[in-house]
């Protein structure tokens, strides 16, 4: 029992140690984004990795949530003759959960794992070292360009799943399925409302923070050799993944709570 | 100048720096010997705050740069250059980018940056080289990059990790004989820890021995290989500890 408390006691204060670490890091990129010289040609360079290259995995995965979703809506509202609810209920679940949830997650596997061991294979072969020597300090020159470029391109990565997502469920609902296209789209447009894809798109906004700073603090703190690079990796991946579908339920309870639906 | 205080150092409970006392003197070239894993890098690492005693000084020009964060070491460090054991290159730039890259990071004007990279390619002989990724590159290629970008913004002190290591018997002594190059062009003062003898011997205007945390002895390369101190003696003749070896051995026949 003794035995059990103390490495429960040890979970927490490593948990608690990391939280404090990942807070400090945060602190130093937002202070080094602000008083810093801006690194223009790194940041554009991870906006086209992390943003541009992310394109084609947001659009399928927003293109085939978009599908099914409306597909399994509508076998569901066909039995109360509800079908041109199909519309509304797609636009409001793509543009307040599934978009950016989705888009958040898909980014998190493609983007934190790749930020993670690159910043992890840095350390390990001291190139993160080799910076520091040079008088270049590894925060200014590596985590605020793919911070910065994760906060530019996830709420437009979120944007097109939510475009994509609305669109091919459309496409599925009207031309597929067969509901009324007028009353399909009038009914979607009187129950989505503006307020739905902000609170979307601001939900996207501390996603990006979550996965850069995870990612970033992954990567940094990696262990030695090819296993360090390859735990922080896996780590950055799954940790960046919970925090953004727990963190999801708080923000959009606050969300509901500042304002109403 | 720079001159270490009782400078400790310890990972966990493993303790590889204990109280260890040096000066380096402006000009010199200082070559540390020891064992494998024995703190050499460790200590080299300390030199321009890579790494934090847990206690001692380290006075840069009479600066204790232990005292000093991130932020205010930049200055100090930009008057070394470090040639890391990996070479360390950076992966995602070519050969001239990564010799560019601490001029960049001065916001020279781009003209004298590309005859200061190309003088320091010239001198390691890699001009020919300039466009390829370190990943086309050999290990002695590397180090010789490795070099050039450590070398290029003229530092005051030059800090080598292993120069030699992994290299053949002639790789190994066209680097011993460019830090000789350098050492007389730049006059700048180098530091380097390795444990090939070869090289100390070459390059060494001293030779400190790092032996259990602390410098065991310091003198010239002739008052190295002439000593009678049997650790020291040991070192540089390679010989294993036969104790060890009979220990060892009996164990195995028990």
């Amino acid at each position: 029992m003794t035995v059990a408390l103390a490495s429960f006691r040890e979970f927490v204060i490593g948990q608690l140690n990391q939280l404090g670490a990942m807070l400090l890091l945060l602190l130093d990129i937002v202070k080094t984004a602000f008083t810093k010289r801006p690194r223009w040609r790194e940041t554009i360079e991870q906006i086209y990795k992390i943003g541009w290259q992310s394109q084609a995995v947001v659009i399928i995965t927003g293109v085939f949530t978009g599908m099914v979703f409306a597909d399994q809506i509508y076998n569901q509202f066909h039995k109360v003759k509800m079908d041109t609810a199909v519309g509304p209920v797609v636009s409001v679940a793509m543009t307040r959960e599934l978009a950016p949830v989705l888009t958040a997650l898909m980014v998190a596997g493609r983007v934190g794992a790749a930020i993670a061991a690159g910043l992890g294979t840095m350390k390990v072969t001291e190139q993160l070292d080799a910076l520091r020597a040079m008088g270049t300090a590894p925060v200014n020159y590596l985590a605020v360009p793919r911070f910065v470029a994760l906060l530019l391109s996830l709420p437009l990565l979120t944007a097109e799943a939510m475009f994509f997502g609305i669109f091919s469920g459309y496409l599925v609902g009207v031309d597929m399925l067969g509901i009324d296209q007028a009353y399909f789209l009038t009914n979607m447009y009187k129950f989505t409302s503006a307020k739905d894809v902000v609170s979307g798109l601001i939900k996207s906004v501390f996603f990006a923070v979550f996965i850069g700073l995870i990612s970033c603090y992954k990567g940094f703190q990696a262990g030695e050799g090819a296993e360090g690079v390859g735990r922080a990796t896996t780590q950055a991946v799954v940790v960046s993944s919970l925090t953004v579908l727990i963190a999801n339920f708080f923000i959009a309870v606050l969300f509901n709570a500042i304002i109403p639906p | 100048m720079i001159k270490i205080e009782g400078l400790w150092k310890g990972f966990g409970a493993t303790e590889v720096l204990r109280g260890l006392d040096l000066e380096i003197r402006d000009g010199e070239t200082i070559v540390i010997i020891g064992r494998s894993g024995g703190g050499k890098s460790v200590l080299l690492k300390h030199l321009c705050g890579l790494l934090k005693p847990n206690n001692g000084k380290v006075l840069v020009d009479g600066v204790d740069i232990v005292l000093l964060d991130e932020q205010e070491l930049t200055p100090i460090r930009k008057q070394f250059g470090f040639l890391f054991q990996s070479a360390a290159l950076f992966d995602s730039m070519t050969l001239y980018d990564n010799v560019a890259f601490p001029l960049r990071e001065e916001r020279r004007p781009e003209a004298e940056i590309h005859k200061r990279v190309e003088e320091s390619l010239t001198i390691v002989d890699l001009l020919q080289a300039q466009d390829k990724k370190p990943a086309e590159l050999s290990g002695g290629m590397r180090k010789r990059a490795g070099l050039a970008r450590a070398v290029v913004a003229n530092p005051k002190y030059i800090l080598y990790d292993e120069p030699t290591t992994g290299l053949d018997p002639i790789r190994a002594d066209n680097i011993n004989q460019l830090i000789l190059r350098l050492h007389d062009q730049l006059h700048c003062t180098g530091v380097a820890v390795t444990h090939d003898m070869v090289s100390a011997y070459k390059i060494a205007d001293r030779i400190a021995m790092l032996h259990e945390g602390t410098i065991h002895v310091v003198g010239t390369p002739e008052e190295i290989q002439a000593t009678q101190d049997p650790i020291v003696k040991q070192f540089i003749t390679g010989v294993g500890d036969v104790n060890q070896e009979v220990q060892y051995g009996a164990a195995t026949v028990h």
